[in-house]
This record gives structure tokens, C-alpha cells and sequence, in this order.
């Protein structure tokens, strides 16, 4: 187990000095072309790349999205009979477990990242995939976790609590299965040599939603989970 | 087959030739599609111009449309007891005249004006994302019909176009009406989503060197703010009509108030949206008349910044006020107070620019133009709505008008009398932009005076028939409701109705303008109003590529100071023109850029598109459409991203003369 830690530990140094140096790389190069030309080569007025903008944008929009649903359930997560409700239902060790795969599957995302930085297609596809299958498993702790509740007697329809529960949790796995499809597809992509443009800034922007996607599942488990009704 | 064109001279766009694009091979089921002419020519652009076109046409269908739907309330309305609609039909007609004008026409023209004219007034060859711009334009479209598709499939939505929950559950609305629209909103919505994103980044990114944010022409500033407030308002009405959705078509239970829920979230979530709606309809048309009106005051814009900041400061006021849509719903005194004195404030960066607009004319040399007559015409009429929105605002007294006509009144002239007047005024004045002819201005006169004429008679009278009590959505009136005297309801109801007719006839005068008379319309100058603005730096109708030159820029109204020469001393101007704009035009293309990369129509926007209301019919119907409609939509998406990057080489023009070929890799 020990040594899994330290070799873990040893990559994540190594990927953090070897990010300095693409940095250095990068404003080495930057400075001889006089601009930024990390966007594909178009010259942009702010210098940012297009699909980067767009995908902040994209991200900024989404957090309405989520809050409105998060909003939704805050109301109602009271409302429900008196022996079906969270005390009854919550698992929160096996809750944990599967938050924890979801946030460990961001750091492998970062690998992933990183290593398209270096050019490195053999470890981003590898990193790429392996974010795919903690995702996976993510997603199969939430329907092995919906079922339970289930069977518990949270139907869909039971109260408020369980339509806005279901709704909320399930709007983010639905995102999370969306994440999972777009690095299965990019990772072919890479593998194949069909990305048109720049294959890292495609990698990091799987990886921006990807970490989105995480951070939003932080709040959920927050608010849904941790904190007592 | 040319799908680019290229000027001769030097200098690039895109000019890296060593950048991160690397040829790579494409699966290339389908080539990209080439044609230049017919209708795969615009069903597969991703040319901006022709997006814009599209848009404006279809969202005067949709006027038209809902014109028709107001019609019919206006005539079932007109004398007591009313017998062309039945109660059903007129809940039906009164929420779909609502929904089809502000969703598919205000929404969609703007987008319109947005799509053609942002990438010219910034001085870019296109949007951002071409593809995705299509993109929008069509799911837009496919979302107004499957909408629309419920006229024929057991009646249009019939909750009010705010659709409050409870009332909108299946148990007060069986019909599929309400299914139909809280789908078709959600389609739309990704319309205007997509849309709002592309046109972010065109605005931030796609500048032409020397054009600083505050250089910007006003109309890309102010819809650039627009698509700001669709950015974050329109995730919110999804969430509700998400909910709404799950609680009509599977059973959940946000909205029943039996098992406990409580009737206010719907209102929140809607009116969070429907406030920023608001200005989200209105700031396109005031951006519109902030060009109009300078250009025919031969005056710069009085306090650009001011005009600028307004609009600034009315997009994040405007996330603020949402709940004076509920005084009448007892959300307690200290809410309502502070909604109350949110609404008056909002007042005033709107009274900052109906001040800048009038002291841009003080002192101008007017010309009072079609553009101009319906500049002015949004100016007075909106003021009028303005002024009855602030009685609105004191809690109390709305209180007292809340559904009543007056209502109906005081929104039917800030949204007619502001958003769609300013409409008006940008098709007469970028009209020879856009088809190099200018429409006629004598049909164009008589267009604006009985439309002005119309829309008073219409909507003037709902002040009085409210202030006596009649209230909105009410089918039939009766005889002895109606009271007596010079406001007795049955007058004014009957002039209300007169009135629309003739706001008929004047829109029917711009049909026969813009589609018969402007036939025999002479070729325009290409600077018929002496315009001010960088969109004019070009031909008319422009090229496919915008510039021949990408424009460098010095200053705000680019074009005025390349026409004229500021002569004054100090701070006295006075300006000489030293050139017209046939002579700028000519010098640009004597300079055009040697290599001009336009991006390859495709196929798959129009696919991707058909795929939403497949799945929103399987949502209504049958599962199984669900599935088809998302396979349809996972195909076009890897279509999408696996399609060659460009037309083949072969499907290029031979290069011009001593040229090279110009072909590149399309990143986008």
C-alpha cells in the first residue's frame, strides 16, 4: 500500500516540475511570435483562446443551471414522510468512498492534461481512461445507491425530498455520464490522430469540464449529504 | 463552386504559418458541403449574413403569426360576449400570441441584427464558431415548429405565457399544449444559449486590431450585454420548465400542492428569467436607435460611455427586480419594499439614455428618415410604457392593477412601443446594407405613421378598460360590466380592437414595401445616410469574407472619421470631408488581404438540430423517440467533430491571377 502512495506521490512531483517547464516552454515561445499562439494560431483581441472562452462561458451558464436545481431541493428537503427521509437513508461511509473516486478521478484528469502538454499521447490516453473508469465507477455507486433508496421506499414520486433529490443527483450523473462519453471519444480521437487543431487545448478542455462537473458534485455532497436536515 | 474568394494583395488573418494546426486525416464520410447557390446553400451555411437573413425572416413569419393570435382575442373582445373563441381556445390563443412574439419574433430579430451585423461592426470576416452558429439558427427554428406542431396535435399551451405552476399540471391542463411548450422553450432555449456564447466570444476575441471595448459601435455593445443576460437567465428557465416537464410527463411532485410544495418556486424561477427577459428584448432595439439616431442628427452619439454604462448597469439591475412581478402574492412587507425601491432605481439608467438620445438630436440636423420617424416614434412610446411601469413599482398601487388590462397596456408599449419599433427603425436603416437597395420612404412613412397610429389605438385605450377593472385573460365581457360614460369599457374595447386592425394594415405596408415595391427600388449608394459606424467599411450587400481588408481601427465611428477631417482648433471641431465612402470602399479592395480562409459550410448543424424535437415528441409520446432522436444527435455530434476540416482541393476555385492557393485548415 506504501509504496502505491509514494509512487503516486513521486508522479505528482514530477508532473508539477514537468508543468514548470512547459510553462517556460510555453512563454519562451510565446515571446518569440509576440503573442499568445496557444490558440491554434488565430490571433485573438484578449489573447485567450476561443474554445476556452466558450467553454468558461459554457461552465458560468451551467452554474445557473445547477443552482436553480440546488435552490429546488434546499426548499424541499424537508418535506418528506417521517420514516423516509435522509437520517433513514443517507449512507455517508459508502457516500464518501464514491466522492472520494470522483475527486481522485480530477487528479488523473490533471495527469491526462499534463501529459498532452508534454505531447505525451501514450500517458494521456492512459490517464484519459483511467478518469473515464473512476467515473464509471462513480456512476455505478449512484445507481447502486438510487436502487438501495428504492428499495427503501424513496420512490420518485414519493415527497418533494425524493422528486428534487433524484432530480438534482441525477441531473449531475447525467453530466458526469456526459463527461465520460466525451473522454471515451476524445481519447479515440488522440489515439487515431483525428483531432483538428490543438490536441492538448482539446484534452484541457475535456478536463475544465470535467473538473467543473467535479466541484459541483463538492457542493452536492455538501448540501445534500453532509449537512443535518 | 467558389466557396472563398480572394482578393489579390498580401498579409493573412490567420497568419501563423507554423501554429499548432497540423493537417490531420478526417474519416470524412461527407465531404463539406460547396454549393453556392439554391437552398443547400443556406440550409448548410455557416456564413453569419446569411444566418442573420434566415432569422430575420423567420421571426417575421412568427409576427405574422402571433399578430394573427392577437387578432383574434382583439375581435372575440370587441363587443360583449364575445363568440369567435371559446373560453379554451381564447386561454390557447392569448398564451401562444405571447409566447410566439416574445420567444420567436422580438428574441429571434434580434438575433438577427446580432448575427449580421456584430462581426461586421467589429470588423471580423465571421462569429467565433461558424458551425455552431448554424447551429443555433436551427434549433431555434426546429423548436418554434415543434411548438408550434401543437395546433395541430390537440391545441397550443394554454397557462398564461408565465405558465404558473400549479395551474400548468396536468389536473388544470390536460391537453399536451403545456407539454409542447415547455419542451419547445428548452429547445429554444439551447438556440439562444449556443447563441449567446459564440457571440461572447466574436465580441471579446474577434476585434479588429485598434477596436478597444470602448470603440465599439453601441449596437454591439448593447447586444453584447444582451447575450450576457441569455447566458445566465436562460439556465434558469430551464430548470423550471425542466421541472415542469418531469412533474407533467413523469409524475413528480415540485408543483403539487397537496403533498406540501409550494406555488412560489415556479414564480421565482420564471420571473428570475422573465425580468432579465425583459431587457433582453428591449436592449437590442435601444443599441439599434443609439445608431439610428446620431446618424440622422449628424452628431456623434451624446456620452457613449453614459450609453455604454446604462446598459451595463440596467443588465446586472435587472437580475434584481424579478419579484415585482409577485407583489399580489404576499411575499411579506420587507420583500416587497425592497423590490419596490429596486424597480424605481432601475428606472434610472433608462432615463440616463432616453436623456442621452434626446440630447443627441439637440441641436442636430435632422432628417427625419423612416429609420429616423421610427427612432423617435420608440423614444416617445417607450417613455409612455416607462412611465407606467414606475407606477407599477409602488407596491400598492400595483396591487390594484396587477391582471388587469392595465398591465397589458403598459407591457404592450414598452415591448411594442420599445423593442419593436427599434426593430423597424434597424430594417429601414441597414436594409441597403444588407440588400443594397434602400426600402421605399414613402411606403416607409406611411408604414410608420399607421403603425404609430395603430399601435396607440390599440394599446392606449387597455390604460382605461384597466383602470376600470376589466381584467386580462377574461374571455367574454358582458353588457351590463360595462358601465357608462366616456370610460365605459365597451367604447374603449371596441376602439382597442379598431386599432389593431389598423397596426395591421401598417405592418402589411412593410410587406408590400420590403417584398414588391422594393423590387423596383433603385440600386442605393453604398452610403445612403452618411453612417458612421465600421459596418459600412464594405460593399452592399457585403462580400462573403466582410472586408477585403481586415480594417485597422483609430476611433469610435470609424467610418465618420475616415470620411472627415476635424479642422476646428482646441476643442472647437469642425469637419471637412476629404473622401466619400465608394472612395474608402475602393482603397480596401485595392489593399485586400491576399489569403482569405472562410469557413466550409457542413452538414451537421441542420442534423444535430433535428435531432431535439425528436426527443421532445418521444418526451410526449413514445420513449422509443427519446432514443432515436438521442442517436440521431450522438451520430451528428461525431459528424461533426470527425468531418474534414475543409472542402476538398479540387473543389476550389483555380487560385487568381499569379496567386497561390490559399487553402487552409479550418479550426473551427
Amino acid at each position: 500500500m506504501s509504496d502505491v502512495v509514494k509512487e503516486t506521490v513521486q508522479d505528482a512531483v514530477e508532473i508539477v516540475k514537468d508543468h514548470a517547464e512547459d510553462v517556460h516552454d510555453h512563454d519562451v515561445h510565446a515571446g518569440d511570435h509576440g503573442h499568445d499562439d496557444h490558440a491554434g494560431g488565430h490571433h485573438t483581441s484578449l489573447g485567450l483562446s476561443n474554445t476556452k472562452l466558450a467553454m468558461w462561458l459554457f461552465l458560468g451558464s451551467e452554474c445557473l443551471l445547477f443552482g436553480g436545481l440546488i435552490s429546488t431541493y434546499m426548499l424541499y428537503r424537508n418535506r418528506h414522510s417521517e420514516d423516509v427521509g435522509p437520517d433513514q437513508l443517507w449512507d455517508i461511509p459508502f457516500t464518501s468512498a464514491s466522492s472520494f473516486v470522483l475527486l481522485m478521478s480530477s487528479l488523473t484528469m490533471v495527469l491526462a492534461v499534463a501529459a498532452a502538454g508534454r505531447k505525451d499521447d501514450r500517458n494521456t490516453k492512459l490517464w484519459m481512461i483511467v478518469t473515464a473508469v473512476l467515473g464509471g465507477l462513480f456512476l455505478s455507486g449512484q445507481v447502486y445507491e438510487f436502487t438501495t433508496f428504492y428499495r427503501e421506499g424513496l420512490g420518485y414520486t414519493e415527497s418533494l425530498f425524493a422528486s428534487s433529490f433524484y432530480t438534482l443527483t441525477g441531473f449531475h450523473g447525467v453530466h458526469v455520464a456526459v463527461g465520460i462519453i466525451m473522454l471515451i471519444a476524445t481519447m479515440g480521437m488522440v489515439a487515431k490522430n483525428k483531432i483538428s487543431g490543438d490536441k492538448a487545448e482539446t484534452v484541457e478542455m475535456v478536463g475544465l469540464y470535467w473538473h467543473f462537473v467535479d466541484v459541483v458534485w463538492i457542493i452536492i455532497f455538501t448540501l445534500v449529504y453532509l449537512i443535518p436536515a | 463552386m467558389a466557396i472563398i474568394e480572394r482578393p489579390a494583395g498580401d498579409s493573412l488573418t490567420y497568419a501563423d504559418a507554423d501554429a499548432a494546426v497540423t493537417a490531420t486525416s478526417s474519416y470524412g464520410y461527407l465531404r463539406r458541403p460547396v454549393e453556392t447557390e439554391g437552398w443547400r446553400s443556406w440550409a448548410f451555411t455557416v456564413d453569419h449574413k446569411k444566418i442573420g437573413i434566415m432569422y430575420g425572416v423567420s421571426a417575421m413569419f412568427f409576427f405574422v403569426l402571433g399578430g394573427l393570435e392577437a387578432g383574434l382575442i382583439r375581435l372575440q373582445l370587441a363587443g360583449p360576449e364575445g363568440t369567435i373563441l371559446s373560453a379554451d381556445k381564447y386561454n390557447q390563443m392569448f398564451t401562444m400570441h405571447a409566447t410566439t412574439m416574445v420567444f420567436l419574433f422580438v428574441m429571434p430579430m434580434a438575433a438577427a441584427f446580432a448575427n449580421y451585423f456584430i462581426p461586421l461592426q467589429v470588423g471580423a470576416r465571421d462569429v467565433a464558431f461558424p458551425r455552431l452558429n448554424a447551429l443555433s439558427f436551427w434549433v431555434f427554428i426546429f423548436g418554434a415548429l415543434f411548438l408550434n406542431s401543437s395546433w395541430i396535435l390537440g391545441g397550443g399551451a394554454d397557462g398564461g405565457w408565465f405558465m404558473y405552476a400549479p395551474n400548468s399540471d396536468v389536473p388544470f391542463s390536460p391537453s399536451n399544449g403545456v407539454d409542447f411548450w415547455a419542451l419547445g422553450l428548452q429547445i429554444t432555449g439551447i438556440a439562444s444559449l449556443v447563441g449567446a456564447i459564440n457571440l461572447i466570444v466574436t465580441v471579446l476575441n474577434m476585434r479588429a486590431p485598434g477596436m478597444s471595448l470602448m470603440k465599439m459601435p453601441i449596437f454591439t455593445w448593447m447586444a453584447f450585454v444582451v447575450q450576457f443576460l441569455l447566458l445566465f437567465a436562460i439556465p434558469v428557465i430551464t430548470v423550471a420548465l425542466f421541472l415542469l416537464m418531469f412533474q407533467r410527463s413523469y409524475d413528480a411532485t415540485f408543483f403539487s400542492v397537496e403533498e406540501g410544495a409550494d406555488p412560489l418556486l415556479w414564480q421565482h424561477l420564471f420571473w428570475i428569467f422573465g425580468h432579465p427577459e425583459v431587457y433582453i428584448l428591449v436592449l437590442p432595439s435601444f443599441g439599434i436607435i443609439s445608431e439610428v439616431l446620431p446618424v440622422f442628427s449628424k452628431k456623434p452619439l451624446f456620452g457613449y460611455p453614459f450609453v455604454v454604462f446604462s446598459g451595463a448597469a440596467i443588465g446586472f439591475v435587472g437580475w434584481g427586480v424579478w419579484a415585482h412581478h409577485m407583489f399580489a402574492s404576499g411575499l411579506g412587507p420587507v420583500s416587497v419594499a425592497v423590490f419596490s425601491v429596486a424597480t424605481m432605481a432601475i428606472a434610472v439608467p433608462t432615463g440616463v439614455k432616453i436623456i442621452n438620445w434626446t440630447l443627441t438630436m439637440w441641436g442636430g440636423k435632422l432628417q427625419f428618415t423612416t429609420a429616423m420617424l421610427f427612432a423617435v416614434g420608440l423614444i416617445v412610446q417607450f417613455t409612455i410604457g416607462g412611465l407606467s411601469g414606475v407606477t407599477h413599482s409602488v407596491a400598492p398601487s400595483d396591487t390594484q392593477q396587477t391582471d388587469t388590462y392595465y398591465i397589458v397596456a403598459h407591457f404592450h408599449y414598452v415591448i411594442f412601443g420599445g423593442a419593436v419599433l427599434g426593430l423597424f427603425s434597424g430594417l429601414y436603416y441597414w436594409w441597403p446594407k444588407m440588400f443594397g437597395k434602400c426600402l421605399n420612404e414613402k411606403w416607409g412613412k406611411w408604414n410608420f405613421w399607421v403603425m404609430i397610429i395603430g399601435m396607440n389605438l390599440t394599446f392606449g385605450p387597455m390604460h382605461i378598460v384597466g383602470l376600470q377593472g376589466q381584467p386580462r385573460r377574461m374571455y367574454q365581457w358582458t353588457e351590463n360590466r360595462a358601465g357608462e360614460g366616456p370610460f365605459n369599457i365597451a367604447t374603449w374595447n371596441l376602439v382597442a380592437t379598431i386599432g389593431t386592425f389598423v397596426l395591421a394594415i401598417g405592418t402589411l405596408l412593410f410587406f408590400i414595401n420590403a417584398l414588391v415595391i422594393h423590387r423596383k427600388q433603385p440600386i442605393a449608394p453604398l452610403d445612403p445616410w452618411d453612417a458612421r459606424s465600421l459596418e459600412w467599411l464594405t460593399t452592399s450587400p457585403p462580400k462573403p469574407h466582410n472586408f477585403d481588408r481586415t480594417p485597422t481601427v483609430h476611433a469610435l465611428d470609424e467610418v465618420f472619421h475616415r470620411k472627415y477631417e476635424d479642422i476646428g482648433e482646441g476643442d472647437e471641431h469642425e469637419y471637412v470631408q476629404r473622401s466619400t465612402l465608394e472612395e474608402l470602399v475602393e482603397e480596401e479592395e485595392r489593399n485586400g488581404d491576399a489569403h482569405i480562409h472562410l469557413p466550409a459550410p457542413s452538414y451537421w448543424p441542420i442534423v444535430l438540430a433535428f435531432a431535439l424535437p425528436v426527443m421532445a415528441y418521444g418526451v410526449i409520446y413514445t420513449t422509443w423517440l427519446i432514443v432515436l432522436g438521442a442517436a440521431i444527435a450522438i451520430a451528428a455530434m461525431f459528424g461533426w467533430a470527425l468531418e474534414p476540416a475543409d472542402a476538398e482541393e479540387s473543389d476550389f476555385d483555380p487560385p487568381a491571377a499569379g496567386g497561390e492557393t490559399s487553402k487552409e485548415l479550418a479550426n473551427v
